[in-house]
Protein backbone atom coordinates (compact mmCIF):
# COMPACT_ATOMS: atom_id res chain seq x y z
CA UNK A 1 0.00 0.00 0.00
CA UNK A 2 1.00 3.89 -1.00
CA UNK A 3 0.06 6.06 2.35
CA UNK A 4 0.60 9.56 1.09
CA UNK A 5 0.87 12.29 3.99
CA UNK A 6 0.20 15.90 2.30
CA UNK A 7 -1.10 19.01 3.46
CA UNK A 8 -2.03 22.36 1.81
CA UNK A 9 -0.73 24.32 5.05
CA UNK A 10 3.06 24.20 5.59
CA UNK A 11 4.21 23.44 8.83
CA UNK A 12 1.36 21.33 9.93
CA UNK A 13 3.22 18.35 10.64
CA UNK A 14 3.39 15.92 7.79
CA UNK A 15 7.06 15.09 8.30
CA UNK A 16 6.03 14.52 12.15
CA UNK A 17 3.10 12.13 10.84
CA UNK A 18 5.30 10.30 8.12
CA UNK A 19 8.20 9.56 9.80
CA UNK A 20 6.00 8.69 13.24
CA UNK A 21 4.03 6.33 11.03
CA UNK A 22 6.92 4.51 9.20
CA UNK A 23 8.73 3.92 12.56
CA UNK A 24 5.25 2.71 14.02
CA UNK A 25 5.06 0.19 10.76
CA UNK A 26 8.86 -0.97 11.75
CA UNK A 27 11.11 -2.43 9.36
CA UNK A 28 10.63 -3.12 6.01
CA UNK A 29 8.16 -0.27 5.21
CA UNK A 30 9.65 2.71 2.52
CA UNK A 31 9.67 6.05 3.12
CA UNK A 32 9.99 8.47 0.35
CA UNK A 33 10.44 11.94 0.81
CA UNK A 34 9.27 13.69 -1.72
CA UNK A 35 9.94 17.23 -0.53
CA UNK A 36 12.64 17.77 -2.86
CA UNK A 37 13.18 21.09 -1.88
CA UNK A 38 13.84 20.66 1.46
CA UNK A 39 14.07 16.82 2.38
CA UNK A 40 14.20 16.65 6.56
CA UNK A 41 12.74 13.45 7.35
CA UNK A 42 16.41 12.18 7.62
CA UNK A 43 16.87 14.43 10.65
CA UNK A 44 14.40 12.04 12.50
CA UNK A 45 15.48 9.06 10.90
CA UNK A 46 19.25 8.72 10.51
CA UNK A 47 20.73 5.78 9.82
CA UNK A 48 23.16 5.53 7.31
CA UNK A 49 23.66 6.15 3.57
CA UNK A 50 23.17 3.20 1.07
CA UNK A 51 23.44 4.61 -2.24
CA UNK A 52 23.31 7.99 -4.25
CA UNK A 53 22.13 8.87 -7.69
CA UNK A 54 22.37 11.75 -9.79
CA UNK A 55 19.59 12.32 -11.84
CA UNK A 56 18.80 13.95 -15.15
CA UNK A 57 16.73 15.25 -17.61
CA UNK A 58 16.65 15.13 -21.29
CA UNK A 59 16.95 18.76 -22.80
CA UNK A 60 17.48 19.27 -26.41
CA UNK A 61 20.74 20.27 -28.50
CA UNK A 62 20.44 21.36 -31.61
CA UNK A 63 22.41 20.20 -34.62
CA UNK A 64 22.60 23.25 -36.76
CA UNK A 65 24.26 21.89 -39.77
CA UNK A 66 20.58 19.89 -40.08
CA UNK A 67 18.63 22.20 -38.97
CA UNK A 68 16.34 24.22 -41.40
CA UNK A 69 14.90 26.51 -39.47
CA UNK A 70 11.28 25.09 -39.65
CA UNK A 71 10.21 26.22 -36.21
CA UNK A 72 7.97 22.78 -35.50
CA UNK A 73 9.98 22.39 -32.44
CA UNK A 74 9.22 25.95 -31.05
CA UNK A 75 5.36 25.91 -32.00
CA UNK A 76 5.00 22.50 -30.14
CA UNK A 77 6.65 23.25 -26.89
CA UNK A 78 4.38 25.12 -24.68
CA UNK A 79 6.81 26.08 -22.39
CA UNK A 80 8.81 27.94 -24.87
CA UNK A 81 11.80 26.26 -23.87
CA UNK A 82 13.41 26.15 -27.57
CA UNK A 83 11.97 28.99 -29.96
CA UNK A 84 12.75 29.63 -33.19
CA UNK A 85 13.00 32.62 -35.29
CA UNK A 86 13.63 31.31 -38.82
CA UNK A 87 17.18 30.21 -37.74
CA UNK A 88 18.28 27.47 -36.00
CA UNK A 89 16.36 27.47 -32.56
CA UNK A 90 17.23 28.84 -29.08
CA UNK A 91 17.09 26.36 -26.11
CA UNK A 92 16.30 27.39 -22.77
CA UNK A 93 17.03 24.69 -20.56
CA UNK A 94 15.43 26.39 -17.12
CA UNK A 95 12.47 26.44 -18.96
CA UNK A 96 12.40 22.73 -19.98
CA UNK A 97 10.52 20.08 -18.67
CA UNK A 98 12.50 17.78 -20.76
CA UNK A 99 8.96 16.04 -22.82
CA UNK A 100 11.17 14.85 -25.76
CA UNK A 101 8.64 16.60 -27.91
CA UNK A 102 10.91 18.54 -30.09
CA UNK A 103 13.44 16.14 -31.17
CA UNK A 104 10.22 13.88 -31.96
CA UNK A 105 8.46 16.50 -34.35
CA UNK A 106 11.63 17.67 -35.76
CA UNK A 107 11.39 16.61 -39.59
CA UNK A 108 15.28 16.99 -39.97
CA UNK A 109 16.68 14.52 -36.92
CA UNK A 110 18.58 17.74 -36.23
CA UNK A 111 17.51 17.69 -32.31
CA UNK A 112 18.72 15.27 -29.74
CA UNK A 113 18.16 14.97 -26.13
CA UNK A 114 21.09 15.37 -23.12
CA UNK A 115 20.83 15.14 -19.47
CA UNK A 116 21.12 17.69 -17.56
CA UNK A 117 21.70 17.09 -13.97
CA UNK A 118 18.71 18.38 -11.39
CA UNK A 119 19.64 16.38 -8.25
CA UNK A 120 19.81 13.55 -6.55
CA UNK A 121 18.00 10.70 -5.18
CA UNK A 122 19.49 9.10 -1.79
CA UNK A 123 18.84 5.89 -0.30
CA UNK A 124 19.51 5.17 3.53
CA UNK A 125 18.73 2.62 5.96
CA UNK A 126 17.43 3.91 9.39
CA UNK A 127 17.18 0.27 11.54
CA UNK A 128 15.38 -1.16 8.88
CA UNK A 129 13.24 1.55 7.27
CA UNK A 130 14.46 2.06 4.12
CA UNK A 131 14.40 6.19 3.02
CA UNK A 132 14.70 7.30 0.34
CA UNK A 133 15.62 11.08 -0.92
CA UNK A 134 15.32 13.26 -3.15
CA UNK A 135 17.69 16.52 -2.86
CA UNK A 136 16.89 19.21 -5.81
CA UNK A 137 20.12 21.22 -6.38
CA UNK A 138 20.27 24.63 -5.80
CA UNK A 139 18.92 26.65 -8.36
CA UNK A 140 16.78 23.98 -10.19
CA UNK A 141 13.22 25.11 -10.25
CA UNK A 142 11.73 21.97 -12.18
CA UNK A 143 10.91 19.53 -8.66
CA UNK A 144 8.25 16.74 -10.31
CA UNK A 145 10.95 15.11 -12.50
CA UNK A 146 13.26 14.45 -9.48
CA UNK A 147 9.84 13.16 -7.20
CA UNK A 148 8.99 10.79 -9.98
CA UNK A 149 12.65 9.38 -10.26
CA UNK A 150 12.26 9.32 -5.99
CA UNK A 151 8.79 7.15 -6.88
CA UNK A 152 10.51 5.16 -9.35
CA UNK A 153 13.14 3.35 -6.19
CA UNK A 154 10.00 2.14 -4.64
CA UNK A 155 9.21 -1.43 -4.19
CA UNK A 156 5.46 -2.18 -4.48
CA UNK A 157 5.67 -5.29 -2.75
CA UNK A 158 5.89 -3.34 0.41
CA UNK A 159 4.58 -0.53 1.81
CA UNK A 160 5.44 3.35 1.39
CA UNK A 161 4.96 6.28 2.89
CA UNK A 162 5.39 9.65 0.82
CA UNK A 163 6.46 12.81 2.57
CA UNK A 164 4.84 14.93 0.45
CA UNK A 165 5.66 18.64 -0.35
CA UNK A 166 3.39 21.48 1.04
CA UNK A 167 0.61 23.23 -0.92
CA UNK A 168 -1.49 21.83 -3.77
CA UNK A 169 0.52 22.49 -6.81
CA UNK A 170 2.78 20.23 -9.32
CA UNK A 171 5.12 18.78 -6.76
CA UNK A 172 2.67 18.05 -4.72
CA UNK A 173 0.34 16.08 -7.28
CA UNK A 174 3.21 14.21 -9.17
CA UNK A 175 3.84 12.42 -5.31
CA UNK A 176 0.17 11.96 -4.71
CA UNK A 177 -1.16 10.39 -8.04
CA UNK A 178 -0.46 6.46 -7.67
CA UNK A 179 -0.81 6.43 -3.95
CA UNK A 180 -3.26 4.13 -2.83
CA UNK A 181 -4.56 6.42 0.47
CA UNK A 182 -3.83 10.45 1.28
CA UNK A 183 -3.67 11.52 5.19
CA UNK A 184 -4.27 15.27 4.90
CA UNK A 185 -1.94 16.80 7.62
CA UNK A 186 -3.99 20.12 9.11
CA UNK A 187 -4.23 22.45 12.22
CA UNK A 188 -7.59 23.72 13.86
CA UNK A 189 -6.91 27.09 12.94
CA UNK A 190 -8.14 29.48 9.82
CA UNK A 191 -4.96 29.43 7.83
CA UNK A 192 -5.27 25.32 8.45
CA UNK A 193 -8.91 25.23 7.48
CA UNK A 194 -7.88 27.42 3.98
CA UNK A 195 -5.51 25.44 3.05
CA UNK A 196 -7.09 21.74 4.10
CA UNK A 197 -10.34 23.12 1.34
CA UNK A 198 -7.52 23.50 -1.24
CA UNK A 199 -5.65 20.39 -0.48
CA UNK A 200 -9.54 18.39 -0.31
CA UNK A 201 -10.30 19.94 -3.51
CA UNK A 202 -7.09 18.59 -5.50
CA UNK A 203 -6.84 15.42 -4.34
CA UNK A 204 -10.90 15.03 -4.92
CA UNK A 205 -10.09 15.94 -8.42
CA UNK A 206 -7.51 12.96 -8.89
CA UNK A 207 -9.80 10.75 -7.14
CA UNK A 208 -7.52 8.88 -4.16
CA UNK A 209 -9.39 8.25 -0.79
CA UNK A 210 -8.06 10.23 2.03
CA UNK A 211 -8.23 11.00 5.47
CA UNK A 212 -7.40 13.82 7.79
CA UNK A 213 -5.02 14.21 10.71
CA UNK A 214 -5.68 17.10 13.37
CA UNK A 215 -2.62 18.52 14.60
CA UNK A 216 -2.18 20.52 17.63
CA UNK A 217 -5.63 19.91 18.61
CA UNK A 218 -6.41 22.36 21.56
CA UNK A 219 -4.61 25.12 19.73
CA UNK A 220 -7.51 26.96 17.89
CA UNK A 221 -11.36 26.46 16.98
CA UNK A 222 -13.76 23.68 16.03
CA UNK A 223 -13.89 24.89 12.66
CA UNK A 224 -12.23 22.15 11.00
CA UNK A 225 -14.12 19.42 13.15
CA UNK A 226 -17.26 21.18 11.71
CA UNK A 227 -15.80 21.50 8.06
CA UNK A 228 -14.92 17.32 8.37
CA UNK A 229 -18.33 16.67 9.31
CA UNK A 230 -20.34 18.69 6.70
CA UNK A 231 -18.38 17.56 4.00
CA UNK A 232 -18.09 13.62 5.11
CA UNK A 233 -14.57 13.49 5.46
CA UNK A 234 -13.04 11.16 8.26
CA UNK A 235 -10.62 12.25 10.96
CA UNK A 236 -8.18 9.41 11.37
CA UNK A 237 -6.60 11.18 14.65
CA UNK A 238 -5.99 13.98 16.31
CA UNK A 239 -2.47 14.66 18.23
CA UNK A 240 -2.63 17.15 20.76
CA UNK A 241 -0.79 20.80 21.55
CA UNK A 242 1.69 19.10 24.05
CA UNK A 243 4.83 21.30 24.21
CA UNK A 244 6.84 17.63 24.73
CA UNK A 245 6.09 17.03 20.71
CA UNK A 246 7.87 20.73 19.94
CA UNK A 247 10.21 19.82 22.43
CA UNK A 248 10.79 16.21 20.83
CA UNK A 249 11.08 17.70 17.43
CA UNK A 250 13.17 20.43 18.34
CA UNK A 251 16.38 17.57 19.38
CA UNK A 252 15.13 15.54 16.20
CA UNK A 253 13.59 12.92 18.17
CA UNK A 254 10.86 11.07 17.04
CA UNK A 255 7.60 11.47 18.62
CA UNK A 256 7.38 7.53 19.21
CA UNK A 257 10.73 6.96 20.78
CA UNK A 258 10.82 10.23 22.82
CA UNK A 259 7.11 9.89 24.16
CA UNK A 260 6.02 6.83 24.27
CA UNK A 261 2.02 7.11 25.16
CA UNK A 262 2.11 8.42 21.76
CA UNK A 263 2.55 4.57 19.74
CA UNK A 264 -0.91 3.83 20.12
CA UNK A 265 -1.82 7.11 18.16
CA UNK A 266 0.41 5.90 15.06
CA UNK A 267 -0.90 2.36 15.49
CA UNK A 268 -4.65 3.68 15.48
CA UNK A 269 -3.71 5.71 12.30
CA UNK A 270 -2.67 2.94 10.95
CA UNK A 271 -5.28 1.10 11.68
CA UNK A 272 -8.09 3.34 11.03
CA UNK A 273 -6.06 4.16 7.21
CA UNK A 274 -6.65 -0.48 6.49
CA UNK A 275 -10.04 0.02 8.12
CA UNK A 276 -10.98 2.89 5.48
CA UNK A 277 -9.93 1.31 2.95
CA UNK A 278 -11.38 -2.01 3.70
CA UNK A 279 -14.55 -0.69 4.07
CA UNK A 280 -14.37 0.67 0.51
CA UNK A 281 -14.63 4.44 2.24
CA UNK A 282 -17.93 3.95 3.55
CA UNK B 1 9.59 49.79 -39.93
CA UNK B 2 7.90 49.00 -36.81
CA UNK B 3 8.84 49.91 -32.99
CA UNK B 4 7.40 48.25 -30.55
CA UNK B 5 6.50 50.15 -27.18
CA UNK B 6 6.01 48.50 -23.60
CA UNK B 7 3.01 50.31 -22.11
CA UNK B 8 0.51 49.91 -19.60
CA UNK B 9 -2.12 51.30 -21.95
CA UNK B 10 -3.40 51.78 -25.53
CA UNK B 11 -2.66 55.09 -26.83
CA UNK B 12 0.30 57.23 -27.15
CA UNK B 13 -0.64 59.26 -24.37
CA UNK B 14 -0.24 56.25 -22.16
CA UNK B 15 2.47 55.41 -19.53
CA UNK B 16 5.53 53.56 -20.47
CA UNK B 17 5.58 50.02 -18.22
CA UNK B 18 9.57 49.56 -17.71
CA UNK B 19 8.54 45.77 -17.52
CA UNK B 20 9.55 44.16 -21.11
CA UNK B 21 7.90 40.39 -21.08
CA UNK B 22 5.20 40.97 -18.28
CA UNK B 23 4.54 44.74 -19.72
CA UNK B 24 0.73 44.93 -19.59
CA UNK B 25 0.74 45.52 -23.24
CA UNK B 26 3.00 46.55 -26.55
CA UNK B 27 2.19 49.67 -29.05
CA UNK B 28 3.23 48.90 -32.38
CA UNK B 29 4.19 52.01 -33.75
CA UNK B 30 4.64 51.72 -37.81
CA UNK B 31 7.02 54.82 -38.73
CA UNK B 32 6.29 54.91 -42.46
CA UNK B 33 2.61 55.38 -41.72
CA UNK B 34 2.21 56.65 -38.39
CA UNK B 35 -0.13 54.10 -37.34
CA UNK B 36 -0.43 52.98 -34.25
CA UNK B 37 -1.70 49.00 -32.96
CA UNK B 38 -2.02 48.30 -28.98
CA UNK B 39 -1.65 44.89 -28.06
CA UNK B 40 -2.81 43.08 -24.83
CA UNK B 41 -0.06 41.25 -23.06
CA UNK B 42 -2.22 40.18 -20.30
CA UNK B 43 -2.43 36.51 -21.07
CA UNK B 44 1.67 36.51 -21.24
CA UNK B 45 1.86 38.68 -18.15
CA UNK B 46 0.34 36.00 -16.44
CA UNK B 47 2.58 33.17 -17.38
CA UNK B 48 4.23 31.38 -14.56
CA UNK B 49 7.54 31.10 -16.75
CA UNK B 50 8.57 32.19 -20.31
CA UNK B 51 7.58 35.26 -20.28
CA UNK B 52 10.16 37.36 -22.07
CA UNK B 53 10.47 34.45 -24.22
CA UNK B 54 6.82 34.49 -25.68
CA UNK B 55 6.98 38.67 -25.31
CA UNK B 56 9.57 38.50 -27.88
CA UNK B 57 7.99 35.56 -30.29
CA UNK B 58 4.81 38.13 -30.04
CA UNK B 59 7.03 41.43 -30.93
CA UNK B 60 8.92 38.99 -34.24
CA UNK B 61 5.15 38.58 -34.82
CA UNK B 62 3.91 42.16 -35.60
CA UNK B 63 7.06 42.57 -37.17
CA UNK B 64 8.32 45.24 -35.23
CA UNK B 65 12.22 45.64 -35.71
CA UNK B 66 12.84 47.60 -32.71
CA UNK B 67 12.03 47.34 -28.95
CA UNK B 68 11.79 50.73 -26.70
CA UNK B 69 11.42 49.80 -23.06
CA UNK B 70 12.78 49.91 -19.47
CA UNK B 71 14.36 46.81 -19.12
CA UNK B 72 15.13 43.47 -20.23
CA UNK B 73 16.03 40.03 -19.04
CA UNK B 74 18.29 37.65 -20.13
CA UNK B 75 15.39 35.50 -21.93
CA UNK B 76 14.43 38.49 -23.43
CA UNK B 77 17.41 39.45 -24.39
CA UNK B 78 18.80 36.45 -26.30
CA UNK B 79 15.34 36.06 -27.51
CA UNK B 80 15.30 39.29 -29.11
CA UNK B 81 19.02 39.55 -30.04
CA UNK B 82 18.56 35.88 -32.07
CA UNK B 83 15.98 37.34 -33.83
CA UNK B 84 17.20 40.41 -34.98
CA UNK B 85 15.26 43.03 -33.07
CA UNK B 86 17.04 45.93 -31.58
CA UNK B 87 16.53 47.01 -27.61
CA UNK B 88 16.15 50.55 -26.53
CA UNK B 89 16.00 51.49 -22.72
CA UNK B 90 14.19 54.58 -21.80
CA UNK B 91 12.60 56.48 -18.47
CA UNK B 92 10.30 58.74 -20.41
CA UNK B 93 6.89 58.98 -18.94
CA UNK B 94 4.69 57.97 -21.60
CA UNK B 95 4.85 56.46 -24.75
CA UNK B 96 4.67 59.36 -26.82
CA UNK B 97 7.46 60.73 -25.47
CA UNK B 98 9.49 57.91 -25.89
CA UNK B 99 8.78 57.62 -29.28
CA UNK B 100 9.82 61.42 -30.01
CA UNK B 101 13.35 60.37 -28.23
CA UNK B 102 13.59 57.47 -30.68
CA UNK B 103 12.92 59.59 -33.74
CA UNK B 104 15.65 61.77 -32.43
CA UNK B 105 17.92 59.10 -32.53
CA UNK B 106 18.31 59.97 -28.61
CA UNK B 107 17.69 56.21 -26.65
CA UNK B 108 20.86 54.05 -25.70
CA UNK B 109 20.78 50.63 -27.16
CA UNK B 110 21.12 47.78 -24.51
CA UNK B 111 23.66 45.41 -25.63
CA UNK B 112 23.12 43.02 -22.79
CA UNK B 113 20.34 42.29 -19.83
CA UNK B 114 20.20 44.64 -17.32
CA UNK B 115 17.95 42.86 -14.92
CA UNK B 116 17.85 39.27 -13.99
CA UNK B 117 14.70 37.48 -14.78
CA UNK B 118 11.37 37.98 -12.51
CA UNK B 119 13.33 41.12 -11.72
CA UNK B 120 9.85 42.87 -10.82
Amino acid sequence: MIISVASGKGGTGKTTVSVNLARTIGAGVQLLDCDVEEPNAHLFLKGREIGSDIVTIPIPTVDESLCDGCGECGRLCRYHAIVSFGSAPLVFPDLCHGCGGCALVCPRGAIRETGKRIGVVETRDADGITLIQGRLDIGVAMAPPLIRAVKSRLNREKTAILDAPPGTSCPVIATVRGSDFVVLVTEPTPFGLHDLGLAIEMIREIAVPFGVVVNRMGAGDDRVHRFCRDEGVPILLEIPDDRRIAEAYSRGELMVDALPDYTDHFATLMWNIRDFRNSGGK
Amino acid sequence: MKVAFTTSGTTLDSPMDPRFGRAAGYIIYDMDTDTVEAVDNRQVLNSAHGAGIQAAEAIVRFGAKSVVTGHCGPNAHRALSAAGVRIYTTQAPTVAEALEAYRAGALATLNSADVDGHWS
